[in-house]
């Protein structure tokens, strides 16, 4: 940026990854340049190697026990934090959006608030699901039954493009709402509202390791990650037909559910990434 | 002091006739298959061949597809919904009314016991399609919306374990939820699903809404692979399983995939020994242990091993083999030669990777396939017998100390069928439940199923559920 010698210099941020709760730069050293709409540098992010997204899948595994095991309610509360801190962070990502996707402000704050919304949208999803989609199934013998969702495991999240920061809210947050952990692989045009979305996620009591963010090529990163086998699922909204294929076939070594739905706001897409469990248990005395 | 002993009780096969050779079932028909080749079905209990069975090559799949998508667009996608329901009544009366014929058949060709196919198989049978018949009118309220559509072609591929049981998981909610069928069943067991064809044609069922092609592997894939078909619904190996997310992949056909299990089977100290036996034994020995959910590792807490060990011998010795047809027998048939020899072989593994194995010393008929009841204790977890499916009546002893340590043990697998916990204390079970990583959790039971109970695993054991208002969505598009 050209700027008059006596004014201020801005201070520039360094976009790095999110991993495990910090923010290291790729392990592999490598970044991307990302422009503005108008082709002006704005940042080098960091492109993620496989060895950082192993580390990635290695956090997310370890936040798992934690957040599953965390009450539902706790997990809305958290939720609906990063939807507070999300708010205050607006202006900045109002900012991002605007230079990165080439949109007017006010549609900018459009996206924002949509995405503050679908925050607290699913934030009150969490105690609900069990409700929604579990049963007490009426068997024909002396058994008492039922069937609850549970959360799948360790979730890839390949976040679709524009709208940016409304794709990637929305697939975080149907994700792990639930008691999900999560890598995402942000999308690789506009990488830069992911890293910002991860400073509010550092600040929002979200456990370390529960959300892991990834920059970089997406075509590189989703065949390490669908050939992962501590994945156990992938939200695969943001790859190409080539992409998806090359990533199903790779998935089927350990049957990973991989899914692609355009719906952003139904619970459909929380029990994308659950499990039905149905227990059995005699009744008698 | 000498037992009671019982006399031959042997179920009439009167009820049964088998013809020389069978065709395949296509639009309400049986027409010869265009390959014109047949395969020999024979009665594992025996080793004698049964009759002949067509072979459908991807000539006969193509007409069978063609059948079920004309099928579909113009008669079953156009019925009313209850109009549909009326129609799977129809079949789950005419299945409780030839029960007996059935249960018979299906001992005949699979080897199970007539006690087995006749109390829990074929009753099985007709409640799912009782219970599916329900559902046909009021998939608004199946989970996925008012706008809830079926796929369109379906097609099925059953094992052998359960023949006409996984034929009516697969059929009735399909049908149920206004698919049309192309369903192939295994190799070793097509005469019940070919006896369910004339049932069809006994319930006026539309021509083309059920079509059945009988064949091996090739079959399938030609099924799997076709263009015409919208979704598959697979219950087999999971080494299958993934061959068919593989091949389906970039396509937009859906998947339901039933795979293999490795369940653990937990018993704690707290347990009530002597029905915990019972669990056991009915966890690994129903159906000679042909059950992907079988409850096939024993883990025991440490402290009762020796006791429980003791008793689950004494209660082994119990367990009759012989005639399927005989009403006492427990144990029948293995399914066929191959899978044999695939329990010898990991048997003989567990024996060279140094467990040590005990087999209820019972004479074995002379002819058909057979395989003693059998346990093997000092087994670790890298144990292949510990690890890999073995499909027969072998259970794997494992211990632990803590109950920590029996869910790290549990869930050690690539598998999540089901599993099994048994205690007295009600937190526990629940606590170990939630933590246990399978889809069917049997407490203080085992090997129970249900219509309305849903059916299906975690990881590596598949996709999906089947049964309950969550096996009924999976064939309506956007489902769960």
């Amino acid at each position: 940026m050209a700027t008059p010698a006596t004014s201020r210099i801005d201070v520039l941020k360094t976009y790095k990854l999110f991993i495990g709760g910090a923010f290291p730069r790729s392990e592999s050293g490598r970044v991307y340049a990302i422009k503005d709409s108008k082709g002006k540098h704005l940042a080098n992010p960091a492109q993620a190697s496989r060895k950082d997204l192993r580390d990635a899948v290695v956090a997310a595994r370890a936040a798992f026990g934690g957040w599953s095991g965390a009450t539902a309610y706790n997990r809305g509360q958290i939720l609906y934090r990063m939807a507070e801190m999300l708010e205050g962070r607006a202006e900045q990502l109002v900012t991002e959006l605007v230079a990165l996707e080439g949109v007017t402000p006010r549609v900018a704050s459009v996206q924002v608030q949509e995405s503050i919304d679908l925050l607290v949208w699913y934030a009150g999803w969490s105690d609900k699901i069990s409700t929604l989609a579990g049963s007490t199934n009426p068997v024909s013998g002396p058994y008492y039954n039922f069937s609850t969702p549970e959360p799948i495991g360790v979730v890839a999240v390949f976040a679709a493009a524009k709208p940016s920061l409304l794709n990637l809210v929305g697939s975080i947050a149907s994700v792990i709402s639930s008691g999900n952990t999560t890598v995402v692989i942000a999308s690789e045009k506009f990488p830069l509202v992911a890293i910002t979305f991860a400073e509010i996620l550092a600040t929002s009591d979200l456990p370390a390791g529960v959300v892991n963010i990834l920059t970089g090529s997406s075509s590189e990163l989703a065949p390490w990650a669908a050939s992962h086998m501590d994945i156990d699922a992938i939200d695969a909204n943001g790859l190409t037909a080539k992409q998806l294929k090359e990533a199903q076939v790779a998935g089927a070594a350990n049957l990973k559910r991989i899914r692609v739905r355009s719906e952003i706001k139904t619970p459909e897409r929380i029990l994308d990434y659950m499990e039905i469990k149905t227990v059995w248990h005699p009744i008698g005395i | 002091m000498s037992a009671f002993e019982y006399a031959p009780a042997l179920e009439s096969t009167s009820i049964v006739q088998i013809a020389e050779s069978y065709k395949l079932f296509i639009n309400g028909k049986f027409v010869a298959p265009k390959s014109g080749k047949y395969f020999p079905t024979i009665n594992p209990a025996t080793g004698k061949v049964l009759a002949k069975i067509a072979e459908a090559n991807s000539k006969d799949v193509d007409l069978a597809v063609e059948s079920a998508r004309n099928a579909y667009a113009k008669v079953w996608s156009k019925m009313p919904a209850a109009e549909r329901g009326k129609y799977l009544y129809r079949i789950a009366r005419i299945l409780q009314e030839r029960a007996r014929e059935f249960a018979v058949l299906e001992t005949l060709d699979n080897g199970k016991p007539i006690r087995e196919s006749r109390d829990t198989d074929i009753p099985l049978v007709a409640a799912h399609f009782f219970y599916h018949a329900g559902w046909a009118d009021k998939l608004q309220y199946a989970g996925v919306g008012s706008a809830a559509k079926p796929y369109g072609v379906v097609g099925q591929i059953i094992p052998w374990n359960f023949p006409m049981l996984m034929l009516a998981w697969k059929v009735a909610p399909a049908l149920a939820a206004g698919n049309t069928v192309v369903l192939k069943p295994a190799e070793t067991t097509s005469l019940t699903a070919l006896l369910f064809a004339e049932v069809c044609q006994q319930a006026g069922l539309p021509d083309g809404v059920v079509n059945i092609v009988t064949g091996a592997g090739s079959t399938g894939s030609a099924i799997v692979n076709h263009p015409g078909i919208d979704k598959i619904a697979f219950t087999g190996s999971t080494q299958v399983g993934k061959l068919i997310a593989t091949a389906i992949a970039g396509s937009k056909k859906a998947a339901t995939l039933e795979l293999g299990g490795k369940a653990a089977n937990i018993v704690f100290d707290d347990a009530a020994i002597d029905e915990a036996v019972e669990g056991i034994v009915n966890g690994i020995f129903f159906n000679q242990g042909h059950v992907c959910c079988a409850g096939s590792r024993l883990l025991v807490q440490e402290n009762i091993h020796d006791e429980l060990l003791e008793k689950l011998k004494v209660r082994m010795s119990h367990i009759r083999l012989g005639n399927p047809l005989d009403k006492n027998t427990d144990i029948g048939a293995i399914n066929s030669e191959s899978q044999l020899q695939k329990i010898q072989e990991l048997t003989a593994a567990g024996d060279s990777e140094g467990a040590e194995r005990w087999s209820v010393p019972c004479e074995l008929p002379a002819e058909g396939f057979w395989f003693p009841p059998t346990i093997f204790t000092g087994v670790s977890q890298t144990h292949r017998i510990a690890r890999e499916e073995i499909f027969g009546p072998v259970l794997s002893v494992l211990t632990f100390r803590t109950p920590q340590e029996a869910i790290e043990k549990a869930n050690n697998t690539p598998f999540g069928l089901s599993a099994g916990v048994w205690s007295e204390k009600g937190s526990k079970i629940l606590w170990t439940a939630s933590k246990l990583r399978a889809g069917v959790i049997w407490a203080n039971t085992f090997n129970k199923f249900d219509p309305a109970s849903p059916f299906g695993g975690y990881k590596e054991s598949g996709w999906g559920r089947e049964g309950g208002r969550h096996g009924l969505s999976a064939y309506l598009k956007g489902g769960n």
